[in-house]
């Protein structure tokens, strides 16, 4: 078996090791201590089992699997406007999130192109850029339901804003970075502005543009869960923020590795697309 | 009183003495009463079937028609739509979106929806969860609620501008009296003199809210500046308990189930519940922009009716486990019923291992006294949130709707005060409403 093969095989199998690892210490750390004694039983019965039995705080592993299996198996349910299924939620924020990144990609992608193109209009934008690029997303949110008045376009105003960045960023590097000798024979074939763009520039750039739509991707997910947890309503962040107020560190956690789980999918999905357009030389 | 007992409403199912079939049906407009119908079967089914999926599943293979006679052989349906047609006529706005806190300051404001408040007065409404002041106001600005659940120094800030893009905003009904406390972490059992405080950080909900006006009169009246000695933090209601048991605070003034929450949880301590500083003091409110009031007249006194009902069947002390027990699902407050069921029933552990029976912890009395909101600009003036000369009588009046509430709580059969005004005791200090300058140059501690 070569080194290669090997190594293929290995990470995998030491992954899962790695898991149980900490799956058997998370377990161990958080066992159930003694029971206080002595507390008048009437009293017990109006606190919760932290306060009576001095139970960690913090679940265990097969508490978050149970939490996890109830989820799983009804998705989508709906208890009123509030209190609805962790499938419903996540298809909610995909929703607010492909739309946010869908606008910014409209944006970003021909606005990069100007940008790359035009070393003029690059150095015009560049200051406005990096000034906008390191705001939060939370330092939006608050001018936005202020302009916009509306909580449901505000998030996706959010996301827009978040993920347009190193999109914009991306193209314009990729598009600024095509081989000078690729567009001299384009100019000596005499191809017109539109066809260079389309036929030698796009293609040449498209792996860093990809790039710049993984990092996008990642950023919008990331930013979805915050604006949630601040609007509320719907959405995975919202679930999150609901079990918080309810200090359920369980639903918490299965919360989170559900946001995971997403975000690593849709980063899998534009490598994906990604790999489609790398070219060797 | 007849107007609660539809045999249908799950309240007065099983309340004695119940006078149904004797509320008198008037004639309106055909069309107005098919609506009426409409909205009353369409709450009935949803009652019936809280769940969407199959509540769809059952109208599809049934039929709609099939549907409301399978259930107008369990629910008397005619019953309640002759009782809801009994509610004001051409409701312009049947589908509305009420904003709400999970705290039990807003309890008549939820449990009015699980327990059909809002389908008896032919309304068709959403209660929607939120996560702090700030979006509450946003969004009530904004007009994504058509109502909603504030504290009762919102409307007047909104009303006068302060924070906030200046609107007419109105108090129909308070909410609640009492019901707030002030919450230390159990590390500091011992140092229960406020006079000790310095030093020590504090959650509030909101600036413009009692529970920062109640703890700043608090601090002061030990000789604690609120501004200089200790930090005051707004934290939404829900996020306070995690604060305190990160050690972000020291304690807060907050809300019921938080206060209890923090004992539940083995977190903190009651160190004073917020009726032994003022007994009967508003907290929370039910308020509505003027501008919906004038633009849908009748929708906007079936929702008043509905929210004073619910307020005065809330203040019965009976009714409180029920009304715990509905409010405390996922949807609604999300937290363990014997929390939400000691907060309002005065029955509670206090955290240090005695068991406290004050059943005056919590009130819900619906009348929107004006010299409540002479006493709230006393203490936007007293701290610095206003300046300069403040038409108190005014403001107060044309926010706190005290002559309509009065006139709806009396249709209800509730005792509404024949007055709109009162003097009241706050930590022993008489407090004259047509003497507000008077009574805020006698506080040693003030910024104005």
């Amino acid at each position: 078996m070569s080194s290669f093969s090997r190594s293929r095989m290995a990470a995998p199998f030491l992954s899962v090791v790695l898991l149980t690892l900490l799956l058997i210490a998370w377990q161990l750390a958080v066992r159930d201590s003694a029971p206080t004694a002595g507390l008048d039983p009437e009293y017990a019965k109006l606190m919760g089992v932290a306060a009576t039995t001095g139970k960690s705080a913090i679940p265990t592993p097969i508490d978050v699997g149970r939490k996890l299996m109830a989820a799983v198996a009804d998705p989508f349910y709906d208890k009123g406007p509030n209190d609805k299924g962790v499938g419903t939620q996540l298809a909610f924020s995909l929703a607010r999130v492909l739309l946010g990144f869908g606008l910014a990609a409209i944006v970003a992608i021909p606005m990069g192109f100007l940008i790359g193109m035009s070393p003029l209009a690059g150095a015009t934008l560049n200051p406005f850029i990096q000034v906008l690029k390191p705001v939060s997303p939370l330092a939006w949110m608050p001018l936005a339901l202020y302009t916009i008045k509306d909580s449901a376009q505000s998030a996706i105003f959010v996301i827009f804003i978040c993920s347009v960045w190193p999109m914009l960023v991306n193209t314009a590097f990729g598009v600024a970075g095509v081989r000078r000798e690729w567009l001299n024979v384009a100019r000596t074939l005499e191809v017109g502005a539109w066809r260079r763009a389309v036929h030698v520039i796009l293609p040449a750039a498209a792996p860093t543009i990809f790039t710049g739509m993984r990092i996008s991707i990642g950023i919008a997910w990331l930013v979805i869960v915050a604006a949630e947890m601040l609007v509320g309503g719907t959405g995975i962040g919202y679930f999150v923020w609901n079990q918080w107020n309810n200090l359920s560190l369980a639903d918490i956690l299965m919360g989170i590795l559900l946001i995971g789980l997403v975000g690593m999918a849709l980063d899998r999905l534009l490598a994906l697309a990604a790999s489609g357009v790398t070219w060797r030389e | 009183m007849t107007l609660r007992c539809s045999p249908f409403d799950p309240i007065a199912s099983h309340a004695a003495g119940c006078t149904c079939g004797t509320q008198g049906v008037s004639a309106s407009t055909a069309t107005g009463e098919q609506r009426m119908g409409e909205i009353v079967r369409t709450a009935v089914l949803r009652a019936a079937f809280p769940q969407a999926r199959s509540r769809r599943a059952l109208l599809k293979t049934l039929g709609a028609a099939t549907t409301a006679a399978a259930l107008a052989d369990v629910f008397p349906l005619g019953m309640a739509e002759a009782l809801a047609q009994d509610a004001p006529k051409g409701i312009e706005h049947p589908n509305l979106k009420i904003g709400f806190i999970p705290i039990t300051c807003a309890a008549p404001i939820i449990m009015a929806q699980p327990m059909g408040f809002y389908a008896k007065y032919g309304l068709n409404a959403e209660v929607i969860k939120t996560a702090g002041w700030a979006i509450i106001r946003d969004k009530s600005l904004n007009k994504e609620y058509d109502a909603s659940h504030m504290l009762s120094p919102m409307p007047i800030a909104i009303s006068m501008g302060l924070g906030a893009v200046r609107q007419d905003w109105q108090i129909p009904a308070i909410e609640n009296i009492n019901g707030q406390a002030i919450v230390l972490a159990l590390k500091h059992k011992d140092r229960r003199d406020p006079k000790t405080w310095k030093g020590l950080r504090f959650g509030i909900p909101f600036d413009f809210s009692m529970h920062n006006y109640l703890l700043r009169y608090y601090l002061a009246e030990a000789g604690i500046d609120p501004d200089t000695d200790v930090q005051l933090r707004v934290i939404p209601p829900p996020e306070m308990v995690a604060n305190l048991r990160a050690d972000n605070i020291d304690g807060f003034l907050g809300p019921d189930p938080v206060n209890q929450r923090a004992v539940f949880d083995g977190i903190g301590f009651i160190h004073i519940l917020s009726r032994d500083l003022w007994d009967g003091h508003p907290c929370c409110s039910f308020s509505i922009s003027k501008e919906f009031v004038t633009a849908n007249p009748n929708t906007f006194l079936a929702l008043s009716r509905a929210i004073i009902d619910a307020t005065g069947f809330a203040n019965k002390t009976e009714n409180r486990k029920e009304i715990a027990n509905a409010i405390a699902p996922a949807n609604y407050l999300n937290q363990p019923p014997v929390v939400v069921e000691q907060a309002m029933t005065g029955i509670f552990a206090d955290g240090l291992g005695n068991i406290v029976r004050q059943p005056l912890r919590a009130g819900y009395d619906p009348f929107p006294w004006e010299s409540f909101g002479v006493w709230i600009m006393t203490q936007m003036k007293r701290w610095g949130q206003v300046k300069g000369d403040l038409d108190y009588a005014g403001v107060a009046s044309s926010v706190l709707r005290a002559t309509d509430a009065r006139k709806e709580m009396t249709a209800l059969g509730l005792t509404a005060p024949a007055t709109n005004t009162k003097t009241f005791v706050v930590m022993g200090k008489t407090f004259d409403p047509s003497k507000p300058e008077e009574y805020l140059a006698s506080f040693p501690i003030k910024r104005s």
